[in-house]
């Protein structure tokens, strides 16, 4: 077990930051340590806890903005969020249950360090979107900051976003500030029953085309909808595509009457409440079907939305996996049948037009798989020289997201 | 005025087989080096700037940009990029030992996928010309500067353009999926694509807003939007701007986010009504222009929930728009501001600091008293809803040291958006314009971060030197490690 360094403050991170380089001691960078297990397992010297570096600094509703520390829980993030009708609209996921942990844990830093977002990233943006500018130290031990508390700014490159996603291998972030946004009023899931994955891949991609802007698209196939916590879906005994209505009740009303219109070509329709809603859309953004303590391997691929049926297909066929589908398509969950990640599999469906990130496997698969996607020669040299630019001696998260980075 | 850096003689001396090397690069007229045809391009929507570049040229694929910006990191070259020139912070303007490399002829949309919801367009598609082309679907590309008929997509993505809709729909950044992008060494690299979020580091964040000094974007992916069923606009009339602002704060913590909420101030509303009849109150003394959009019954009823909160904000005057005609009318005049100042006066000057909007009252009072100061008038027109705000300096270039004043206040205006906890610049790019003011706002270390990210893309500085960074490093240097000899942290921080 490695060492532990628990910084009190900024200066406290450059202290350690230092000695580090000095001493030429690498560092894992964890908040609370909930996104741990994903991705490259890599070797540190020592680890560097933020959790200590906690709290709220600034929340102003009016201003749509939030700063706080980077080890401050999500959860108290939210919760003083939902006080003001608020929240972090990319949905930030809970990895805790998928990865064997407990629900409700993560930081700040860490959500925006690993920029996944839930089912509103279509339409909301992603984490790294709503991150408007952060404070941190490089891996020369300097201090920076990039960005600001303003929602409109182009002064300087916009480090902040290049941050955010970066998994801790260019900076210790100690400070974040991001934009917050109105929770909807109300919410209805429109679920359209008994369609295979093309079909279904076909029924979302017409609901995103449409005026009825469709907050969430996703699709259940039999098995995983079997699994559902929702009666509706638990019962269905078929696959069910959900899309969800979000806004001002009236303006629901009206849109769910567009959409249904739209959607009773594809299959039989029924809808969900605000209860079962939420329900439905926590489990979707979790990954919770495959959130059952085992540790197959688990992908989570980006493909173009209207690829997405056909990229699965593919990766099924050759490996028997199981698969659901976020985005419209655009975000296929991919849980392998045993622990082998099979990653040729995936990354030979895939193509090159996305990327799949290894979410869940066990450490000695994570250990030798590519766990993110491999890039081009030119595109992995350029990817190089920003870590060198943030990190020369490369001490943050080495080999976190692929060797030699 | 803001100096560029000196011009290398040596490679001045060498102009005649620099031109010939582009030549065999880019065939017949791409390739322009007469004074005359060049004059086109000695300045961009800064006009107080103006210096004729070493040569332009013009080309059509992305082999060729590979091949001179080869050429030229191999000869030690500068290379400035240009869209269409309509920069208000000088990101294009020339430098007297540059190559100007305009992407005007890399004019086609490549594809259009509705099914995905994306365009892909080569860089010097205009902003409108996106939209335009899949308007007949129903479909349009939300960021909408307000030079979107002449702009071009590649520009929009150096600059991380805004326009009146980025309050719901974002800016360039959050609507561009992905770029190619030729690096000054040739290579070229392709960041996102279709899909959503990039597999690794997020250099398409980092390439928005870069302001043509990491690379040369020769294809962009944007996502483009359904249009909303139905927009209508209001016209709500204030005895003050802190009253406006006030409603403007209310109506976002009512969790409204309009699709567009834009304020203007007496002059401005004076200047533009006289030159867009656009039906704006003259007897107030500030103005917001607040749209909704979506289908007709939301649209009406958040309208109605403003009016109430306008009220209770003690605006004297209110008018929706109750027709498609009547709602672009009211844009209208907001739109035509710029050009409507330009008839009460021989020159104006634009600024564009963002501010926490809660600081609005003080920082529009602050710009009243430097009026007085610098004895110039100014007009405010402000994107009420992120806090962006473009005061206009009215000057006249032909009187005495006017021009020299207008850049004073605006600095002061600047300095002051940063000191109430605001930025430099919310949409327009930091060029040479706000260069030299980049210390107010960021220290040596955040600077010096910046430029070796600079560094990791163009190892020579030799794409838009001159522009951002008030002070140009070596990348050696930047790179240099300077640690203290190391001390152990264990006594101070709690290890376990």
């Amino acid at each position: 077990m490695a060492d532990t360094l628990k910084p009190r403050d900024e200066a406290d991170v450059v202290e350690a930051v230092a000695w580090a380089l000095v001493e030429e001691k690498t560092l894992e960078i964890v908040g609370q340590g909930s996104k741990r297990l994903i991705g490259r397992a890599a070797q540190t010297d020592l680890t560097l806890d933020l959790s200590g570096i906690s709290g709220v600094t600034l929340y102003e509703p009016e201003e749509l903005i939030l700063s706080a520390k980077a080890g401050t829980p999500i959860a108290e993030i939210e919760r003083l969020l939902a006080d003001k009708n608020q929240e972090l609209a990319f949905e930030p996921m809970d990895c805790g249950p998928l990865l064997g942990g407990e629900t409700g844990r993560g930081t700040l830093g860490g959500v925006i360090a690993a920029n996944l977002s839930g089912p509103r990233r279509p339409k909301a943006g992603a984490a790294r979107d709503h991150t408007l500018g952060v404070h941190a130290v490089s891996g020369r031990a300097e201090r920076f900051k990039s960005g600001g508390r303003v929602v409109k700014n182009v002064t300087g490159y916009d480090l902040s976003k290049l941050v955010a996603g970066s998994w801790g291998t260019l900076a210790v972030m100690t400070d974040l500030t991001v934009k917050v946004l109105p929770r909807a009023e109300d919410v209805t899931t429109v679920l359209v029953l008994g369609l295979d994955d093309a079909r279904a891949n076909a029924a979302m991609t017409a609901a995103m085309g449409s005026s009825c802007d469709v907050s969430g698209a996703a699709h259940l196939p039999a098995r995983i909808a079997a699994k559902s916590a929702v009666a509706a879906l638990a019962k269905a005994g078929r696959g069910v595509t959900a899309l969800r209505l979000e806004g001002i009740p009236a303006s629901i009303a009206y849109r769910r009457k567009q959409l249904e219109k739209l959607m009773r070509p594809f299959g039989r329709l029924t809808a969900l409440g605000r209860e079962d809603s939420l329900r439905l859309w926590r489990a979707v953004r979790d990954a919770a079907p495959f959130a059952d303590g085992s540790l197959r391997a688990l992908w989570r691929v980006s493909t173009a939305a209207t690829a997405g049926a056909t990229v699965a297909g593919k990766i099924v066929a050759a490996t028997g996996a199981e698969v659901f589908y976020d985005w419209a398509g655009g975000l296929v969950w991919v849980e392998m049948p045993t622990a082998i990640a099979e990653e040729n599999a995936v990354r030979a469906a895939l193509g090159g037009n996305g990327h799949a990130l290894l979410i869940r496997a066990d450490a000695s698969v994570r250990a030798s798989a590519a766990a993110f996607e491999p890039q081009d020669d030119a595109l992995a040299a350029l990817t190089r020289r920003v870590k060198e630019s943030f990190d020369p001696s490369g001490i943050l998260n080495p080999g976190r997201m692929w060797a030699g980075v | 005025m803001v100096a560029m850096p000196a011009a290398d003689e040596a490679v001045l001396a060498r102009r005649a087989a620099i031109v010939a090397a582009l030549r065999a690069i880019v065939p017949g007229e791409g390739v322009i080096e007469t004074e005359a045809e060049m004059r086109p391009y000695e300045s961009d929507g800064l006009t107080a700037y103006r210096q004729l570049p070493m040569v332009v040229v013009l080309p059509q694929t992305t082999d060729e940009v590979s091949k001179i910006l080869r050429y030229c990191h191999r000869e030690g070259v500068k290379v400035v990029p240009r869209g269409a020139g309509t920069s208000l912070s000088g990101g294009a303007l020339p430098l007297a030992d540059g190559v100007l490399l305009g992407l005007a002829k890399f004019n086609r949309i490549l594809e259009i996928d509705y099914d995905n919801r994306v365009v892909v367009a080569q860089p010097g598609v205009t902003n409108l010309g996106v939209t335009h082309a899949v308007e007949a679907a129903g479909f349009y590309y939300a960021p909408d500067p307000s030079s979107q008929i002449a702009c071009t997509i590649g520009g929009n993505v150096a600059e991380n353009s805004g326009g009146v809709h980025c309050l719901k729909y974002g800016m360039t950044s959050n609507n561009v999926l992905g770029v190619e992008l030729v690096l000054m060494t040739g290579e070229v690299v392709r960041i996102g694509g279709k899909h959503l979020d990039c597999g690794g580091y997020d250099l398409l964040a980092l390439v928005c807003g870069s302001e043509g000094l990491l690379g040369v974007v020769t294809e962009v992916t944007v996502r483009i939007l359904k249009k909303a069923e139905g927009a209508r606009a209001a016209l709500v009339g204030f005895p003050t701007s802190e009253a406006a602002g006030d409603c403007v704060a209310k109506i976002i913590a009512a969790g409204i986010i309009p699709s567009g909420m834009e304020m203007m101030d007496k002059p401005a509303i004076h200047a533009s009504e006289a030159y867009a009849h656009a039906g704006y109150p003259l007897d107030v003394e500030a103005l917001l222009i607040v749209e909704l959009d979506g289908p007709e019954a939301e649209v009406d009823s958040l309208l109605a929930r403003v009016s109430a909160i306008a009220k209770e904000s003690g605006s004297t005057t209110l008018r929706a728009s109750t027709s498609e005609e009547e709602r672009l009318r009211f844009w209208a005049g907001r739109k035509a501001a710029f050009p409507a100042v330009g008839r009460i006066s021989p020159d104006y000057y634009c600024m564009d600091g963002t501010i926490p909007r809660a600081r609005l009252p003080e920082v529009l009072a602050r710009i009243r008293a430097l009026s007085q100061q610098y004895d110039l008038r100014v007009a405010n027109v402000f994107h009420a809803g992120d806090g962006n705000l473009h005061p206009l300096i009215l000057y006249d270039a032909n009187k005495g040291d006017e021009l020299e004043r207008a850049e004073k206040f605006g600095a002061d205006i600047l300095r002051c958006c940063v000191e109430v906890g605001g930025v430099l610049t919310g949409e327009h790019g930091v060029g040479v314009e706000k260069r030299d003011l980049m210390p107010t706002m960021f220290s040596k270390e955040d600077l010096d971060q910046q430029q070796r990210v600079k560094c990791a893309f163009d190892d020579k500085g030799l794409l838009n030197p001159g522009k951002v960074f008030p002070t140009l490093h070596r990348c050696a240097e930047l790179g240099r490690m300077h640690v203290r000899a190391g001390k152990l942290p264990f006594p101070d921080i709690p290890r376990f």
